[in-house]
C-alpha cells in the first residue's frame, strides 16, 4: 500500500463511514451481552414473541420460544464473522500457497495447476460444498473448511498473476544469485509484494462468505441449534414473519447492513490500491 | 464457427462425466443410506430392498449400471418417493425452476444493461451515483433476506401480492419470488455494463463517430454496445449459477413446486439417484450456459472466431 493509497482511501467518505459501521457492529457484538440483562438460552415464558421496547425487559423483542432476540442476534452476529475469519484465513492462506507456487514455477507446472483452477470453477461448487456438509455430518470445523474452499480459486488466480510480474523483477535475480532457495524466494521475497492486492481480494471475500454461510444455515446445512448464526435467525424469522416481524427483521437488517458496509469498505480499498473506479466484481 | 462449436462440444462431455463420477462417489461415501429410518428395517426386508435397488453389488458395479441407465436417458427410481422415477421428480418441478429462473435472467439482462448504459452516460451524475449506490445493497443483501422482507411490504401489509404459494399459470404468485431472484445479477451486470461502457466510451472510434454527427442511439447502440458486452457475456454463466443457488432458497420462501428442494433434501435423506439426477441436471445447464458464452464471445469479438 503506497501513502497515494492511504490517502485515496481516507478520501472516500463513503469507505470510512461503512468501515466505522462495521466497527460499531463488531463492538456490540462482542461487549453487548455484558449490557444486555437476558442471556441467550433462557426462555422467558411471560413474554412469548413480546414486540420489541427499549423500555421493556427484551429490548428487541422475544422469539417464539421467549428467547430473546438482541441476545440471539448478537450470539449470530459473532458466529458469523467467525466464521468468515476462519474461513477467510483458510482460503487466503491456500490462496497464496498455490498461486504463487503455480506463478513462480511457471512454465508447465503453472499451466497445469491452472488449468486444475479452470476444471475447478467451472464446476457447481455450491452443489459440492452441500454434499460436503451432508456427508462429513454436521461437524462444524468441516463448515468452515468447506465454505474457505470457496474462495480460494480466484485468490489463486489472483496471486498467480502478480506472482508472475514480480518474477522478473532484478530483486529476485539478486535473490537467486546470492544463493536463496527456492521456498525461502517464495516466502520472503515474492509474498511480501503480493500483500497489497491479496488484502483487497480477501476483503471482498469476507462478505461472500459471510453471505454463504448464512445461506448454508438458512438452508439447516450450516450453524446447528441451540447455536445461532444470522442465516439461522432469518430462516427463523421468515416463518413468524406474518405474525411477529421483527423475528425476521432484526436479524435480517443487520446481515444485510453488515454485508453493504463489508462490500463498500472492500470496494473502496480496491480503488484505492487498484486506483480504477467502478471496476466488475 | 461451426467446427468451434464442435470443439468446445466436444470439451464439455467429460467434463460432465467427471462432475457425475465424482458426484456419484462422494455421495456414496456419505455415512447413512436411503433405507435408514427411525425403526429399524428387519434385516431380510432390508437384504430385499438392496438387492430390489441393486445396493447389494459392488461400488463399481452399481456405477457402471448407473451410468449405463443414464445413457439411455433413464434417471432411475427415487428411493424416498416411492412410485416415482427421478425423471418424473424432475419432469415436474422442472418447468416452474426454469420459470423462475429464465424470467430472471432475463429481467436482470433487460434491466441492468440499460440501467448500466444510463450511468455510464451519465457519469458522476445524481442518478448514476444513486444507481450504483443501489447496486451495492442489491448485490450485498441475499435473497433470502429480501423475498421475505418484499412479501412482509407487498404481501401482508399493502396486499398487492400473495406472499407465498403457487397456481399454474399464475403470474401474480411469480413476481416477488423472480424480483428477489433477479436482484443480485441485476446489480451486477448494471455495474459491469457502466464500467465497461465508461471505457469504450472513452475510445477514439466512438469520438469520430460523435464527430461525424451520428445521433447518440445509433453511436450507443451500432458502436458502444457490442465491446462493452464482452465482459458483461462472460459474466453469464456465473449469473445462471447466482440464479441456481437463489432459486434453493427462494423456492422454498416462496412454497413454489420447483426441484430446488430436491437438492438439500435429496442429500440429507441419501436419495441416491434424486441427488445425482439433481447434479446432472444443474450441472448440464451450467455447462450448456458456458458453451453459449463461448459462442457469445466468438459473435462479439472476431478475433476469436477468425483466430486459431
Amino acid at each position: 500500500m503506497s501513502k497515494g493509497s492511504i490517502h485515496r482511501l481516507r478520501s472516500n467518505p463513503v469507505a470510512a463511514l461503512a468501515f466505522s459501521v462495521i466497527v460499531l457492529l463488531i463492538a456490540i457484538a462482542v461487549i453487548g451481552p455484558w449490557f444486555n440483562p437476558n442471556n441467550i438460552e433462557s426462555l422467558d415464558w411471560a413474554h412469548v414473541a413480546a414486540y420489541p421496547s427499549l423500555t421493556g425487559a427484551h429490548w428487541l423483542g422475544t422469539d417464539r420460544l421467549g428467547r430473546d432476540l438482541f441476545a440471539r442476534t448478537l450470539e449470530g452476529m459473532r458466529v458469523s464473522l467467525a466464521v468468515a475469519c476462519v474461513a477467510g484465513a483458510i482460503s487466503l492462506s491456500l490462496g497464496l500457497a498455490y498461486g504463487a507456487v503455480a506463478g513462480y514455477a511457471g512454465g508447465r507446472w503453472d499451466q497445469l495447476m491452472m488449468r486444475f483452477i479452470e476444471v475447478l470453477s467451472g464446476l457447481p461448487l455450491i452443489f459440492f460444498v452441500i454434499f460436503l456438509t451432508v456427508i462429513f455430518g454436521r461437524s462444524q470445523y468441516l463448515l468452515f473448511l468447506a465454505i474457505g474452499a470457496i474462495g480460494w480459486l480466484t485468490m489463486a488466480r489472483i496471486v498467480r498473476g502478480q506472482t508472475l510480474s514480480i518474477r522478473q523483477r532484478e530483486f529476485i535475480e539478486a535473490a537467486i544469485a546470492s544463493g536463496a532457495g527456492t521456498g525461502r524466494i517464495i516466502l520472503r521475497h515474492v509474498v511480501p509484494n503480493l500483500l497489497g492486492p491479496v488484502i483487497v481480494y480477501a476483503t471482498l471475500t469476507i462478505p461472500q462468505i459471510i453471505l454463504f454461510e448464512s445461506f448454508l444455515s438458512f438452508l439447516g446445512l450450516g450453524i446447528q441449534e441451540p447455536h445461532a448464526s444470522l442465516g439461522t435467525l432469518i430462516a427463523e424469522g421468515a416463518g413468524e414473519m406474518e405474525a411477529a416481524p421483527w423475528i425476521l427483521l432484526v436479524p435480517g437488517g443487520v446481515l444485510a447492513v453488515l454485508l453493504v458496509c463489508l462490500n463498500i469498505v472492500g470496494d473502496g480499498l480496491r480503488d484505492a490500491i487498484v486506483g480504477r473506479e467502478g471496476a466488475a466484481t | 464457427m461451426v467446427r468451434y462449436f464442435i470443439k468446445r462440444l466436444a470439451g464439455a462431455v467429460p467434463t460432465l462425466l467427471i462432475i457425475i463420477t465424482a458426484a456419484f462417489f462422494l455421495i456414496r461415501g456419505a455415512p447413512g443410506g436411503p433405507f435408514d429410518q427411525e425403526q429399524t428395517l428387519p434385516p431380510e426386508i432390508l437384504a430385499n430392498l438392496q438387492t430390489a435397488y441393486g445396493l447389494d453389488l459392488p461400488i463399481w458395479a452399481q456405477y457402471g449400471r448407473y451410468v449405463g441407465a443414464l445413457a439411455h436417458g433413464d434417471f432411475g427410481p427415487s428411493f424416498k418417493y416411492k412410485d416415482f422415477t427421478v425423471t418424473e421428480l424432475i419432469g415436474q418441478g422442472f418447468p416452474v425452476t426454469l420459470e423462475i429462473g429464465a424470467l430472471a435472467l432475463i429481467l436482470a439482462l433487460g434491466l441492468g444493461l440499460p440501467l448500466g448504459t444510463y450511468a455510464a452516460l451519465h457519469h458522476h451524475s445524481a442518478a448514476d451515483h444513486a444507481a450504483m449506490s443501489l447496486a451495492v445493497v442489491g448485490i450485498a443483501v441475499p435473497s433470502f433476506v429480501v423475498l421475505p422482507f418484499l412479501g412482509l411490504v407487498f404481501g401482508i401489509y399493502l396486499r398487492w401480492l400473495p406472499v407465498a404459494g403457487w397456481e399454474p399459470g399464475s403470474i401474480r404468485h411469480l413476481v416477488l419470488p423472480v424480483i428477489a431472484l433477479c436482484l443480485p445479477p441485476l446489480c451486477i451486470i448494471a455495474r459491469m455494463t457502466r464500467a465497461s461502457m465508461l471505457e469504450v466510451l472513452r475510445s477514439q472510434y466512438i469520438r469520430t463517430a460523435f464527430a461525424k454527427g451520428l445521433p447518440l442511439h445509433i453511436v450507443i447502440l451500432r458502436h458502444a454496445l457490442r465491446p462493452a458486452l464482452v465482459p458483461v457475456a462472460g459474466y453469464l454463466a456465473p449469473a445462471v449459477a447466482s440464479i441456481m443457488t437463489g432459486s434453493l432458497v427462494v423456492e422454498s420462501i416462496a412454497g413454489l413446486p420447483g426441484i430446488g428442494r430436491y437438492l438439500v433434501q435429496g442429500a440429507l435423506n441419501r436419495d441416491y439417484t434424486l441427488v445425482m439426477g439433481m447434479v446432472i441436471i444443474y450441472s448440464a445447464l451450467l455447462i450448456a450456459m458456458g458453451l453459449a458464452v463461448d459462442m457469445l464471445y466468438a459473435w462479439l469479438n472476431p478475433r476469436i472466431r477468425f483466430g486459431r
